[in-house]
């Protein structure tokens, strides 16, 4: 009995230590790398370029947070996963972070033991169709089959607002992006529904883009936004550190190109940023002083990184939108570095 | 032309016998095989004609798709559309490389390579008798996967490790198809005689194996070795999930192999279990010399259909975001350059994996012939 008893609770504090006790920064170091849970795919946020190299909005974060972490932004390694089990990838620690387009929502964050760290693009989701549909709003759209990708809450949401104005729509389930394309270029949908950035990268595919229109109804708020597992509070903090670096930068006109001139900048800010002058607690959350300066000379600033991949300049042409800085009339505005 | 009769009195009979006059035109040759096979009669030579219309214009419509409109060379789709119409293979020229060893590091791309090329001098002694100095060389297959291991993962002999989470594209593909299906025969073979065993504890061991493997799908038993064995197994251990994923595939093949075995053991005559009995052979002995060759040489197609089957499914590890050929292709098209060459892509996974396949449907075929001893 008694040696059941014991079995049992060795076995049972085994499972319940899980990977949340140790220090993630400790982890990281001793490993020499990061590890990033990417997307398998997604024009702009990551994907592999020719080279095999994975690049994308989602994965400069990613390079940020090893250039903060370790000084140098090449060291980090990439676990593709799919949208089902990217949260299950994190909490089972095949990642330390989860930059991967996921939606914050308040059930994500309180639910599944995981902690989000801040915004890194403001999205919401739209609707594409053919213009010869003549549709303009898309109030008009009762009755129409909608291609939606299934595990997304972009589900939830189309269901919610066809139900708010009282239409009905027929759902044509969807597993990638890719194929949503192909299906909804086959007609097997009117409509196609996904995040407004999503529905950019898929409509400047098309080998006619003025044949779609995607309308000016924007039907629910998706804050993407990177991941860590709950329970480590340092950690959490440089992940949102590295985030907020990326975009105090921007704001206060630092680029990668000039922040070596820049620290000769009388402004007290610019000079606790990268490093020049004391910024107090640094050191207490493990980071070297000059964990900003790596981020901003090796990966950017976060309009940089925006400008790079998803902005005017690339196929996708997003504009800044709703992801200027505050003081540029958008939404990003982050606390003072002090 | 009647043979002419001779004149003379000796007698009205011909001496020597006459050469045979070819057949008539149109039975023979290609003319006949024509006649005989294409234009038989009306509604056969209809049919002909319909069929090689249609061929003709399946033919000349997807030739300029394929051939003829085709880019070869070009940076992004947009630039293969100014240039030709038709498929944009230059998605394929630009990340072949991708496609076959995924993101294996560049300056070490000779290993997986090296361990390709060896692949046939390790599988030859295997696959054909006839293969020179097949003794020695079978000690050479053996150690073939640990030379593999040794030569992919690194680490030894100067060579600088490699993570299999940079394993990818073609080589992912064969590296869990060859595993599955080198490690699953034997662990089918064993299962299969298990389930017939007559002791109790290896018979019901063999049968809920069996049995829970083939009940579950594949799908699931991928999910189970990418999520839930990390919270089971104790904090810090790492248990690498190509290998989570290797023993799953492994697992799942053995089990139907075990039922195809079992399938060719019962085949076999019960006369043959008891004469072997009666010359005083035991169980094993009897096994390896009567029963499993015959059972084997049964077995062959249902073998052979069952790897090819794992060898397709090792495209579903997508689902746990292992990227073999599939996965690669998708990230192609998540690029923004080229965003919507599906066709292309899925085109020419479609032929490596019909390739693989029909080689090893080709393979079993020659393989039926060359044991087929009855008499039919």
């Amino acid at each position: 009995m008694k040696s059941t008893s014991w079995v049992i609770a060795g076995l049972s504090s085994v499972l319940l230590a899980g990977t949340a006790g140790a220090a993630t920064l400790d982890d990281v170091r001793a490993k020499g790398e990061l590890t990033c849970i990417v997307n398998t795919g997604l024009a702009g946020f990551a994907a592999p370029n020719d080279q095999g190299v994975w690049s994308g909005f989602d994965i400069d974060y990613c390079r940020a947070v090893a250039a903060a972490v370790l000084g140098d932004s090449r060291k980090v390694g990439f676990v593709p996963s799919t949208t089902a089990e990217r949260f299950t990838k994190l909490r089972a620690g095949e990642g330390e972070i989860l930059s991967r387009n996921t939606t914050w929502t308040f059930s994500r964050d309180v639910d599944l033991q995981q902690t989000f760290v801040g915004v890194n693009y403001y999205d919401g989701q739209g609707f594409m169709v053919p213009a010869s549909l003549g549709v303009t709003s898309a109030t008009q759209l009762d009755g129409a089959s909608v291609c939606i990708q299934t595990g997304t809450t972009t589900e939830l949401n189309l269901a919610e607002y066809f139900s708010l104005n009282k239409m009905k729509y027929e759902p044509v389930p969807i597993a990638t992006n890719a194929e949503a394309q192909s299906n909804y270029l086959a007609g097997r949908c009117d409509v196609y529904t996904t995040d407004a950035s999503g529905l950019a990268a898929t409509k400047v595919a098309f080998d006619n883009p003025n044949d779609h229109v995607v309308l000016p109804e924007v039907v629910s708020k998706e804050p993407l936004g990177p991941v860590v597992r709950h329970g480590d509070d340092q950690w959490a903090d440089i992940a949102s550190w590295t985030l907020k670096a990326m975009m105090v930068a921007e704001e206060l006109g630092i680029t990668s190109q000039n922040a070596e001139k820049m620290k000769n900048s009388e402004n007290p800010e610019i000079r606790r940023l990268l490093g020049v002058d004391e910024l107090q607690g640094v050191s207490a959350l493990g980071l070297s002083p000059d964990w900003a300066y790596n981020i901003i000379t090796q990966v950017g600033n976060y309009g940089e990184s925006f400008e790079r991949h998803l902005g005017k300049s690339t196929k996708l042409g997003l504009s800044r939108g709703i992801n200027a800085l505050a003081k540029d009339g958008g939404l990003h505005y982050v606390p003072p570095v002090k | 032309m009647a043979p002419q009769r001779s004149q003379s009195a000796r007698g009205y009979v011909a001496t020597v016998s006459l050469p045979a006059l070819p057949p008539p035109i149109g039975t023979s040759g290609l003319t006949g095989w024509m006649r005989q096979n294409l234009f038989y009669n009306l509604t056969n030579s209809l049919m002909t004609i319909f069929t090689v219309v249609l061929i003709w214009l399946l033919f000349s419509s997807a030739s300029g798709w394929f051939v003829f409109d085709a880019v070869m060379q070009a940076g992004s789709k947009q630039e293969c559309l100014k240039i030709d119409s038709g498929a944009c293979w230059a998605v394929i020229g630009k990340r072949i490389e991708q496609f076959m060893f995924g993101f294996y590091p560049e300056a070490e791309r000779w290993r997986p390579l090296v361990c390709f090329l060896l692949l046939f001098v390790a599988i030859g002694p295997l696959l054909l008798p006839s293969f020179p100095a097949r003794r020695q060389m079978l000690w050479f297959s053996a150690f073939y996967p640990v030379l593999t291991g040794v030569l992919l993962l690194g680490g030894a002999f100067g060579m600088p490790p490699v993570k299999t989470a940079l394993f990818g594209g073609f080589m992912l593909t064969l590296i869990v198809g060859v595993t599955g299906i080198a490690a699953s025969l034997p662990l089918g073979i064993l299962l299969a005689l298990g389930r017939q065993s007559k002791l109790l504890a290896v018979r019901t061991l063999s049968v809920m194996f069996i049995e829970f493997m083939r009940g579950v799908p594949l799908i699931t038993l991928l999910f189970v070795a990418s999520t839930m064995l990390n919270y089971f197994l104790p904090p810090g251990t790492h248990f690498d999930l190509l290998l989570r994923v290797l023993i799953m595939v492994t697992f799942f093949s053995a089990a139907y192999i075990a039922e195809v075995i079992r399938g060719g053991l019962q085949a076999i005559p019960a006369g043959q279990y008891e004469a072997a009995q009666a010359i005083g052979l035991n169980y094993w002995q009897t096994t390896r010399l009567v029963t499993l060759p015959q059972a084997l040489k049964i077995s062959i197609p249902g073998i052979v259909n069952t790897f090819i089957g794992l060898y397709k499914d090792t495209t579903l590890v997508i689902v746990i975001g292992l990227l073999d050929p599939l996965g690669i292709g998708r990230a192609a098209l998540a690029d923004a350059n080229w965003n919507g060459l599906s066709n292309e892509i899925y085109l020419f996974v479609a032929l490596f994996f019909f390739v693989s396949c029909f080689a090893m449907s080709r393979y079993s075929l020659w393989l039926e012939k060359r044991l087929a001893t009855e008499h039919r």
